[in-house]
């Protein structure tokens, strides 16, 4: 009798299918969504930042947040600072940008819907991407991601300075404290969903307790992690909510900066 | 309440094969491994496939139903419309024996290359104590029943051949995560982790955990935690730092 042995090179062969996949269910889909909600956010990203409109007396729009250039209204800017001197003259947007973009193109989950939905790597399970060749996070400049827990850092001070601006926000346009306005609860509800999806981060996961070996030894970093991993295990949702809620909060006050939306109800 | 299925399998020996079209009974409550079952009775005596438990317990039964990766003894038939044509194939990332029987000796290749537990040399055994939340997060991965779906899956090698010899696949590197989370492993794995195993590779796009039959959170549990401690001791400035300041351990 005849045997295929593990020596033999037919055995070395995969199966021959020449389609990019059998999958019969619409796979596309879900990249196709992703790249569509991506784009929104980074169409509507670079309008915002030229977008004069983000300032009206309590609420500041969350792309503009912290305002430290010397162009920032009085009661824009963030403890009153303006470090950056008169030099500057672009739109005080750009400063800030860096910060929260870089922790959400660096994100562990962000990087998974683009990586799939832009670079189609893989657009989905079991369909084949299309690149010849594929080395990952192993070097330049994919490996750079491997910043991401300072990002983390810097993202705590922005959600901070974000809930700041939530509380100011119960003042109302002459400063007077106790106003509760559409334009409040917006801030506020964007302000814990930032929150959420900040201290969800896997690196915070890993920066509580996730490099230790042995919880019992650090009951309240335990404790930590144990929070911070419930918030994880919703990383997902809670991008893509607090991506729109940022985005809403934002269009929000600055529809009321242009006179779109009128107080008192606003 | 039976009814005439559409099946297309692969058949084929080697690698050299093609897709067979079969017209096959189905009857209520099957799984896609019954029918099966029922074209070697009936129509394709020489047909292989390789089964053990259908309890979705062994991990034998590992193939690509309708172009997903998928337990053969799991997937119910009642989850396919009845005039729909269900494709079987075998797992596309590993060479093929005959028809839907893959050769995943892969997959014990890179489990050898593991440096297994190493424990310290003056703990005898039963002399181990440990609590029960310091090894919760290892015991996730032992769930594991090594369908090998999970490195069948990850693009990394599916699409990349080439990558092979430097990749050891989700399984693994789960496996390396667990070991590196054990209380009482003394290896520092995190260096090989990504040098030897390559855990740079993984793009964290989750496909792993989307086919586990376990539903082990192999990304979020034991990729991304692990890549998290490769930072620790390849990129993050300020963690060398400390562990030169402090020599600390944990
Ligand atoms: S998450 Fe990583 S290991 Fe898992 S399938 Fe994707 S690339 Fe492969
Ligand atoms: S981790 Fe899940 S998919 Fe991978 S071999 Fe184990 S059971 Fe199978
Ligand atoms: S913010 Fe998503 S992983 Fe850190
Ligand atoms: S036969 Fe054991 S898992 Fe399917």
């Amino acid at each position: 009798m005849t045997q295929t042995t593990a020596e033999s090179p037919i055995r070395k062969q995969r199966a021959q299918l020449n389609v990019r996949t059998l999958r019969t269910d619409r796979w596309w889909l879900t990249p196709a969504l992703t790249f569509a909600g991506l784009m929104s956010f980074l169409i509507y990203g670079i309008w915002a930042i030229l977008d004069k409109s983000y300032f009206a007396e309590p609420y500041i729009a969350p792309f503009s947040s912290p305002c430290l250039a010397t162009s920032c209204p009085e009661g824009a800017r963030f403890l009153g600072l303006a470090p950056f001197g008169d030099w500057y003259t672009l739109p005080p947007g750009l400063l800030i940008l860096g910060l929260p973009g870089g922790f959400r193109l660096t994100c562990y989950y962000y990087r998974k819907s683009y990586y799939r939905s832009f670079w189609l790597s893989p657009p989905a399970c079991a369909v084949s991407e299309p690149h010849t060749k594929y080395s990952g996070e192993t070097r330049l400049p994919l490996i750079i991601q491997n910043v991401h827990r300072y990002f983390f850092y810097l993202a705590v001070v922005i959600g901070a300075i974000l809930a700041y601006d939530a509380v100011l926000a119960f003042r109302d346009e002459h400063g007077n404290w106790g106003h509760v306005g559409l334009g409040t609860l917006i801030l506020l509800a964007n302000a814990v969903l930032i929150f959420c999806y900040t201290l969800g981060c896997h690196s915070c996961r890993h920066i509580t307790a996730g490099r230790l070996n042995h919880f019992s030894k650090h009951p309240l970093r335990y404790k930590a992690w144990t929070f911070v991993s419930k918030l994880n295990a919703r990383h997902q949702q809670f991008a893509w909510a607090s991506m729109y809620s940022v985005m809403i909060a934002d269009l929000y006050v600055r529809l009321v900066a242009k006179g779109v939306i009128n107080f008192p109800f606003a | 309440m039976g009814y005439k299925a559409k099946f297309r399998v692969w058949r084929g020996e080697g690698g050299e094969g093609k897709l067979e079209d079969f017209t096959v009974e189905v009857n209520e409550g099957e799984v896609v491994l019954d029918v099966i079952h029922r074209l070697q009775a009936t129509q394709a005596p020489d047909l292989a496939v390789r089964w053990n438990c259908k309890a979705g317990k062994c991990g034998s039964c590992s193939m690509e139903i309708n172009g997903r990766p998928r337990l053969g003894c799991m997937t119910r038939m009642s989850t396919f419309d009845e005039s729909e044509t269900i494709t079987v194939t075998p797992m596309r990332t590993f060479p093929v024996i005959k028809d839907l029987v893959c050769d995943v000796s892969f997959n014990y290749q890179k489990a050898r290359e593991i440096p297994s537990f190493t424990p310290p040399k003056d703990v005898k055994p039963g002399e181990y104590r440990m609590q029960q939340i310091d090894v919760e997060r290892s015991q996730e991965f032992r769930k594991c029943i090594e369908c090998f779906m999970c490195n069948n899956v990850c693009h990394v090698i599916r699409d990349h051949d080439e990558n092979k010899p430097a990749f050891a696949g989700p399984r693994f590197l789960m496996r390396i995560a667990e070991l590196d989370m054990h209380p009482y492993d003394e290896l520092d794995r995190r260096e090989s982790a990504q040098e030897d195993h390559g855990l740079g590779y993984c793009n964290i796009t989750k496909c792993c955990t989307e086919v586990c039959p376990e539903h082990i959170k192999i990304t979020d549990n034991a990729l991304i935690p692990m890549k998290e401690r490769v930072v620790d001791r390849k990129y993050d400035p300020l963690v060398w730092l400390g562990s030169k300041i402090f020599k600390r351990s944990n």
